[in-house]
């Protein structure tokens, strides 16, 4: 197998920072918001979802070039891959909550949130879609869900100074979090001079 | 009879003010912000839910007797998934040019907690009638939040309005408005203003019970 480690290098660049999924795709913008308000529960859903991303991009590209491209059902990818990541995220509880308990009490709610969360699924379908080797969809995936932990917890460490700040009434709770993002988004925009295709 | 209608109506006023899904629900918000970048992609966005959301929340309100609790959401996610790929393969066979502008936005819409959420909150719950008027009035508050903020931003970003210059030849376009930051502050000051209005309102209201 031939490894293009440029060309893996500039997938891991392009998911972290130049189009980071959060900041510059939109993706998971409810977790990014709704729960960015202690470090700790930054930390843990960054991790959790570092790995199901992971493990959902291992899975799927297998199992739709050896499954379903034989039997021409391409276009049943997005109904299966959801059912996929489902039930791996299901599997993961289960498997979590058995072997680790103290593990599954600092993760336990968040697992189940990432299914429902548009990382996961957008990334498997993107692996595709590019046609990226098996190689590279694991690293997309991988390198998805670092760039959303970044962003998730640099949002959460501003937001924690940010209780003391005085702000306008109105733009209190999540107006104030969203005119954060921009600002931070237009900080991100700076890194899409890196790559270079 | 009247009352019957009167309880539709007020379902579907409800998707589109009280309860708008995207400013008061909080909900949907990844393709509010990705897609709309003009007016045209915002209406594209808005219609394609709505199609989703009304044979969703049919079909959920058709099965509710049938299914057990512990595996409707799983149904649920079926569901929608099938109505998402029909909505697909629609765009992908008579507007290719819209697909590829919303691209892989509508395949995602699976997990937009919009539809799952009014699966579950409303049409598991209500007959098909009250679920075919909560679609629509959810579709409707969507469609609108999602054209109101592509259309500022095509203004603003663009000086233009459906791809027709409105600004005059002097104005300058303020491209971030376009690119990825432009949403978020978009969404941000626009929530800030319906939050400063409903404050008013209510002042007001106190001050007249006064």
């Amino acid at each position: 197998m031939d490894i293009n480690l440029a060309r893996i290098f500039g997938i891991v660049i392009s998911a972290v920072f130049v189009n980071n999924f959060v900041l510059s795709r939109f993706l998971g913008i409810c977790p990014f918001i709704g729960i960015s308000k202690k470090l700790d529960i930054a930390l843990g859903m960054g991790i959790s979802m570092t790995f199901v991303v992971t493990m959902s991009s291992l899975i799927t590209w297998p199992f739709y070039h050896y499954i379903l491209v034989p039997y021409h059902l391409e276009y049943l990818n997005i109904i299966s891959f959801i059912l996929i990541i489902a039930c791996f995220v299901q599997l993961v509880e289960i498997f979590v909550r058995k072997f680790n308990p103290i593990l599954y009490k600092a993760l336990g709610i968040y697992l189940p949130l990432i299914t429902c969360n548009c990382v996961v699924l957008f990334v498997t379908l993107l692996n595709i879609q590019n046609q990226l080797t098996y190689l590279e969809s694991i690293v997309q995936g991988f390198s998805a869900g670092l760039g959303f932990g970044m962003a998730l917890i640099l949002m959460t460490s501003i937001r924690e100074r940010l209780e003391m700040a005085k702000i306008p009434s109105c733009l209190n709770g999540a107006p104030i979090a969203f005119i954060i993002a921009g600002l931070m988004s237009l900080a991100f925009l700076g890194f899409s001079g890196l790559i270079v295709e | 009879m009247n009352d019957k209608v009167q309880c539709l109506k007020n379902c579907f006023l409800q998707g589109i003010c009280h309860e708008n899904p995207v400013f008061r629900l909080m909900l949907g918000l990844c393709p509010t912000l990705a897609v709309t970048v003009s007016l045209k992609n915002g209406l594209a966005i808005g219609i394609a839910a709505t199609f989703v959301l009304l044979g969703s929340n049919i079909m959920v309100s058709l099965i509710k007797d049938f299914v057990p609790a512990q595996v409707r959401i799983p149904c649920y996610i079926l569901i929608i998934a099938s109505f998402v790929t029909i909505t697909k393969l629609i765009l992908q066979a008579y507007f290719p040019l819209v697909y590829a502008e919303l691209g892989l936005f509508v395949d995602i819409m699976v997990v937009n907690c919009i539809i799952l959420g009014r699966a579950e909150a409303f049409a598991s719950k209500n007959s098909v009638p009250m679920s075919i008027a909560d679609a629509l009035g959810m579709g409707m508050g969507f469609t609108l939040a999602a054209s109101g903020i592509g259309a500022i931003r095509e203004i603003l970003g663009s000086g233009k309005l459906l791809g027709v210059p409105i600004m005059g030849a002097d104005y300058n376009p303020i491209t971030v408005m376009v690119l990825a930051p432009g949403a978020f502050i978009t969404i941000g000051v626009l929530m800030a203003i319906i939050n400063k209005l409903n404050a008013l309102k209510q002042k007001q209201a106190v001050k007249t019970a006064d």
